[in-house]
């Protein structure tokens, strides 16, 4: 009897509210359905490994922390991997029709650039303000990859962070774009031309992009080079098998492996420190000035365009990677206004243009940052 | 608050959110052009 309640002593304060922590990341993902996929493996994976053993580092902490050795730490394999499914599931026609919209995507990578400073101005080192501020990429895989290849020690709070916002996002950027425009400016409609992409042109646009960003961020380049090669697989037509593979399989694995592996770092003694409702915040102010860039530079655009070719200001805000979501959330706003305002296309343009900015926010990031810390 | 830090940040916050714009500009540039030579 003794041997059945020996390991009670082992329980901590620390280890029931990660259990509860891990309780509400499951009832998020189920009865929300807050990015399930992802936040219930998560939520599983904190009660997991913050059950109390006599030897820490062993048992279920060992499988997750080899699991974590091998597809996040070492190679970064597993947000990599996900990155090839993301691209082949990407269809790229709406930017290719209309590639002006790209610059919504630059400038919705404000807020990580912004957060850079903020997170320095409270005190953190230069590799993880960098790392923080990544969650401003509203894309789980470059976050995870950058504050491993950064090394920060905060992974777990900022993959909490990244993924609850991204998931947040319907809350998130209404109140946001709704306070940097006018009831006039959310009106505006525009015209979708729809113009034919070519097939070469879809070919070529995934490589073309690898080797641009390739040589401006090589540390971007498997990030982008991953989630190009998963388009190019979508577009060039004779791997079909293989596109669904990747779209599905590959990257339905790939998250089941990735949701429960990021756990490893949600241990109690890491992730309960005040640094994590820091961290928590400072994600959110990265999501908010990414919407403001991104509202903010349509406006400027706005000024010199004349009338009849003027651009809704909302759609700067899908820059966000956050896809579909964000280019959802404006399309409604869109609707709500007028429902004749339909902007689901030039939305979804900026909003996968945000994907690609996003990456190359993060290489240019872990460039940076290695020249100047000599990493 | 850690004004020094804040500074250190500065050229990280300034390059880089410049240079997504110029690599953006880039890749609109080649899009545009394959666009032009490949139209359906």
């Amino acid at each position: 009897m003794e041997l059945l309640i020996a390991n009670f002593a082992n329980i901590t304060w620390q280890s029931v509210v990660m259990w509860l922590i891990g309780g509400v990341l499951i009832y998020l993902a189920i009865a929300k359905e807050m990015e399930p996929t992802l936040l219930l493996p998560m939520g599983f994976g904190a009660i997991l490994v913050n059950l109390p053993i006599a030897v820490p580092g062993t048992g279920v902490q060992h499988v997750l922390g080899t699991l974590f050795d091998l597809g996040i730490n070492g190679a970064e394999l597993f947000p990599l991997l996900l990155f090839i499914g993301i691209g082949a599931m990407i269809d790229f026609q709406p930017l290719l029709t209309n590639p002006k919209l790209m610059i919504f995507g630059a400038a919705a990578q404000f807020g990580i650039f912004f957060t850079v400073g903020a997170a320095s101005l409270f005190g953190y080192d230069l590799k993880d303000a960098a790392s923080i501020a990544i969650i401003g990429a509203a894309d789980g895989p470059t976050s995870i990859f950058v504050a491993t290849e950064l090394g920060s020690k905060y992974l777990g709070a900022i993959m909490v962070a990244a993924y609850s916002y991204m998931a947040l996002v319907p809350l998130v950027q209404p109140p946001i774009i709704k306070l940097c425009t006018t009831k006039a400016e959310r009106k505006i409609k525009m015209v979708y031309t729809g113009k034919p992409v070519s097939k070469r042109t879809k070919i070529l646009f995934p490589i073309v992009v690898t080797i641009i960003v390739g040589l401006v961020a090589p540390d971007a380049v498997a990030l982008i080079g991953f989630l190009m090669f998963g388009n190019l697989i979508r577009e060039c037509g004779v791997l079909n098998s293989l596109s669904e593979t990747a779209q599905n399989v590959l990257a339905n694995l790939i998250t089941i492996l990735l949701g429960i592996t990021i756990a490893f770092q949600m241990r109690a003694e890491e992730f309960l420190q005040l640094d994590t409702l820091i961290i928590i915040g400072l994600g959110l102010v990265a999501f908010v000035f990414d919407t403001f860039g991104g509202v903010m530079v349509a406006k400027l655009m706005n000024i010199f365009l004349p009338e009849g070719k003027k651009i809704n200001p909302m759609i700067g805000a899908a820059g966000i990677s956050a896809f579909p979501m964000s280019a959802r959330v404006v399309h409604k706003m869109g609707l709500a206004e007028d429902n004749q305002n339909f902007l689901l296309m030039h939305s979804i343009g900026v909003n996968v243009s945000g994907q690609i900015a996003s990456v190359v926010a993060g290489g240019l990031i872990l460039s940076l940052v290695k020249a100047i810390i000599g990493g | 608050m850690h004004i020094d830090k804040l500074l250190a940040a500065l050229p990280i916050m300034g390059t880089g959110y410049l240079g997504i714009f110029v690599v953006t500009i880039v890749i609109i540039a080649v899009i545009s052009l394959l666009n032009k030579t490949f139209q359906k």
